[in-house]
């Protein structure tokens, strides 16, 4: 609370320093307290009504169990033991760990209203040392209007965002540490923190390691290739249709464009059809037009993938083709005349001028069609299941991470620590693309932040 | 240089040409097949005896729960679409006109989320509709998708919102405007153009998506779209090909004349919201 006010006039200024400041810091150790040293007396009833009620509604929660088991003590004890009696009327380690993060969370912002109570307590008191006029009632209303707006307004998406994105994360995070799996689930037995466990066995167990391997490595490589051919197409098509004297132009853009428009679902499962084997039209038509045999799509790994990556290039370059025209436009012309004057060829122009004009302008957005690609779960899952099976592994031949995680959490005999772990891993791969992504974009650079 | 010129537009007329048939060969395909009598798949885009019979078996609920899908699908897009329009928006507001305590790290914080999909927590999702006895509702799965649209399209409103002069805020609050009148009088009518492709972003997030309803959803007449047409055509045998096609007709053509419609604002949404310069 800034308290902007006049000091008093110098004839009232008593001789003596106070300290009221630190008293009234100290008294707010009991909320509300402080405040009333401080003579505000509404504001501490307020403060005290709040955070007393706070942890009197959460203390069940927090120390004493919200009624799963009857040996349940509480969120933050069930988080640390994950229960000690298993059974279907006892301890459910998974709903313990659960109660438990809400706890935490909860907790969190306890204290953080904590805290917050006892720096005004301190604040008020700094002034009143000083010697500064208090806010006065009204003054103080209207200060947490103007203060609270920000807050008032976040936070039902801050709940929401709780609840369905930064639970779940957390959830998953601190299942990779334990041995949570399908034949180790409660309510029948129960799950015990395992430490890295679950990394070494990725690391350690053959069947694992050669499985992750494989899939990283597919991943990096369909990340890539389908990424940079999006791009690349995107980029080539924007300039064509960008030229000087073309005609048609409108037709051609909105009819390339209709690949973006139509749901991708909706495309990938066309395909899928398009690519069977035995009756799609690439085996029956296609192929045998251009004199070339049929090819096992749907069961040879490489032709999946290679029809994957063709797939994604239909799919993903119109974004990019729309991106681009939108800045081909604003490149100035006499950038190009001067490059004419000195005897450039149009590849010179397009090389030296074009091209590092566009990835320049649009590198955060490309950054992202990487990272959209190397979660890109829709189209490997519909196209083929991440199939075709490959023997010796989890995962099938076109399985990317996140589809293996997929499989390892929902498919059978489901593993959840170890897809757990494995989100873990990937996760970090995502966050050393996103550090890198958002020291470029503007909204952030304003920020002058990491 | 002149005969360059036409050679080059030649040659770029037969890459146009070359390339329009490749991206209209499968939607031709697709209409095609779902005029096509039968159940399996033909290689001709003209059959030789069209018929309807597929759209009208689509919306008899004894063949196909196709309909209801359609609703769930379009229900669940768009109070998705209005409700993260909203709070996208407002989020998106405050981060970019207010400084309070929090704000830093809470960018950072989404910054982080926006790159972490929200179904890399698929079990945990499920384990917490499971306690909350919110697993095979709508309301759940429009709560998850408004809910991990947050990170990444707050970033795009707030891109978008830097962009508009403080001026004007300043001048309204002069003139005693309150907090909320400015955002609603002020500042949202100057962002259309963000506030259409936030839109646009929310209604196909939640018609694409395919895992977090597979997960949530599991009665039959509650799914959507994706997974509906996804079953139509993923069983080991007897899958219905041209009852999928016409399902997909369907499905993708008030998809493709929305967007058509929205294109000019969301283009250049997503330009200033995202590129930088």
């Amino acid at each position: 609370m800034a308290a902007i006010a006049n000091p008093k006039s110098p004839d009232q200024r008593p001789d003596k320093p106070t300290n009221h400041a630190r008293n009234a810091g100290l008294l707010s150790i009991i909320p509300g307290l402080g405040q009333l040293y401080n003579k505000q007396y509404a504001k501490a009833v307020a403060f005290f009504i709040v955070v007393v009620s706070y942890f009197a509604v959460n203390y069940d929660l927090f120390f004493k169990g919200a009624g799963a088991g009857p040996g349940d003590r509480g969120g933050l004890w069930g988080l640390i033991t994950l229960g000690e009696v298993p059974g279907p009327r006892n301890d459910h380690s998974i709903f313990l760990m659960v109660e438990g993060i809400v706890a935490l969370i909860l907790l969190f912002f306890g204290i953080a209203f904590y805290v917050w109570n006892i720096r005004d307590a301190y604040r008020v008191g700094r002034a009143r040392d000083q010697h500064l006029n208090l806010p006065s009632f009204q003054m103080q209303l209207r200060n947490l209007r103007d203060h609270g707006f920000p807050y008032l307004m976040l936070i039902p998406s801050l709940i929401l965002l709780v609840f369905t994105v930064i639970l779940p994360l957390i959830f998953t995070f601190l299942i990779a540490f334990t041995n949570y799996r399908y034949n180790n689930a409660p309510p029948a037995k129960l799950v015990e923190w395992v430490g890295f466990e679950n990394f070494t066995r990725i690391f350690e167990i053959d069947i694992f390691r050669d499985t992750f391997v494989g899939v990283l490595g597919w991943t990096l490589v369909w990340t890539v290739a389908s990424t940079t051919g999006v791009i690349a197409i995107g980029i080539f098509l924007a300039v064509l249709l960008n030229q000087e004297g073309l005609r048609f132009r409108r037709l051609f853009r909105s009819i390339l464009i209709l690949s973006w428009a139509v749901p991708a679902f909706i495309t990938i499962l066309i395909f899928r059809s398009m690519f069977n084997e035995s009756f799609g039209v690439f085996n029956t038509t296609i192929l045998p037009a251009l004199g070339l045999d049929p090819v096992n799509w749907m069961t040879d790994p490489t032709a999946t993938r290679t029809a994957l990556v063709l797939i994604q290039w239909w799919l993903g370059f119109p974004f990019i083709m729309t991106l681009m025209t939108g800045v081909l436009q604003s490149i100035p012309g006499d950038l190009y005349e001067a490059a004419t004057i000195d005897g450039a060829t149009i590849f010179d122009k397009f090389r030296l001028i074009t091209l590092p004009m566009l990835l320049f302008a649009t590198a955060p957005i490309l950054i992202t069609q990487f990272t959209f690609n190397f979660n890109n779960f829709n189209i490997i899952y519909l196209f083929n299941g991440g199939g075709p099976a490959v023997p010796g592994q989890t995962a099938g031949g076109t399985d990317i991470l996140i589809s293996w995680i997929y499989k390892l959490s929902l498919g059978a005999n489901p593993q959840y620590g170890l897809a757990a772990a494995i989100t873990l891993i990937l996760s970090f791969f995502i966050m050393t693309l996103a550090v890198i992504q958002f020291r470029r974009t503007k909204s952030f650079k304003d920020e002058d932040m990491i | 240089m002149k005969k360059q010129k036409r050679i080059n537009l030649a040659i770029s007329y037969v890459i146009l040409t070359l390339a329009s048939i490749i991206i209209l060969y499968p939607m031709l395909w697709v209409v095609g097949t779902s005029f096509n009598p039968g159940r399996t798949i033909t290689s001709t885009i003209i059959p030789a005896n069209p018929t309807f019979i597929h759209y009208k078996n689509l919306f008899d609920l004894t063949i196909s729960d196709y309909s209801l899908w359609y609703v769930n699908t379009l229900k669940i897009a768009f109070i998705t679409m209005a409700l993260s329009v909203v709070l996208v928006t407002i989020t998106g507001y405050v981060f970019s006109r207010y400084r309070f305590v929090g704000r830093k790290n809470s960018l950072v914080l989404f910054l982080v989320l926006q790159m972490v999909p929200q179904f890399v927590a698929i079990i945990a999702i499920y384990v917490l509709l499971n306690m909350l006895n919110l697993l095979d509702t709508h309301t759940a799965l429009i709560l998850l998708y408004a809910g991990g649209a947050i990170p990444m399209n707050t970033y795009l409103a707030k891109g978008y919102f830097d962009t508009i002069p403080k001026e004007l805020d300043e001048a309204a609050r002069m003139d005693g405007a309150g907090h909320l009148r400015i955002f609603w009088q002020i500042i949202l009518p100057l962002a259309k153009p963000i506030v259409a492709t936030i839109a646009l972003f929310n209604f196909m997030g939640p018609f694409n998506d395919f895992i977090l309803a597979s997960l949530v959803l599991r009665s039959p007449e509650k799914q959507t779209l994706a997974v509906g047409l996804y079953n139509m055509i993923s069983k080991q045998f007897d899958n219905n090909f041209t009852l999928f096609a016409a399902g997909a007709v369907l499905s993708a053509l008030p998809i493709v004349i929305l967007f058509f419609m929205f294109q000019r604002y969301f283009v250049s949404g997503l330009t200033a919201g995202g590129t930088k310069g």
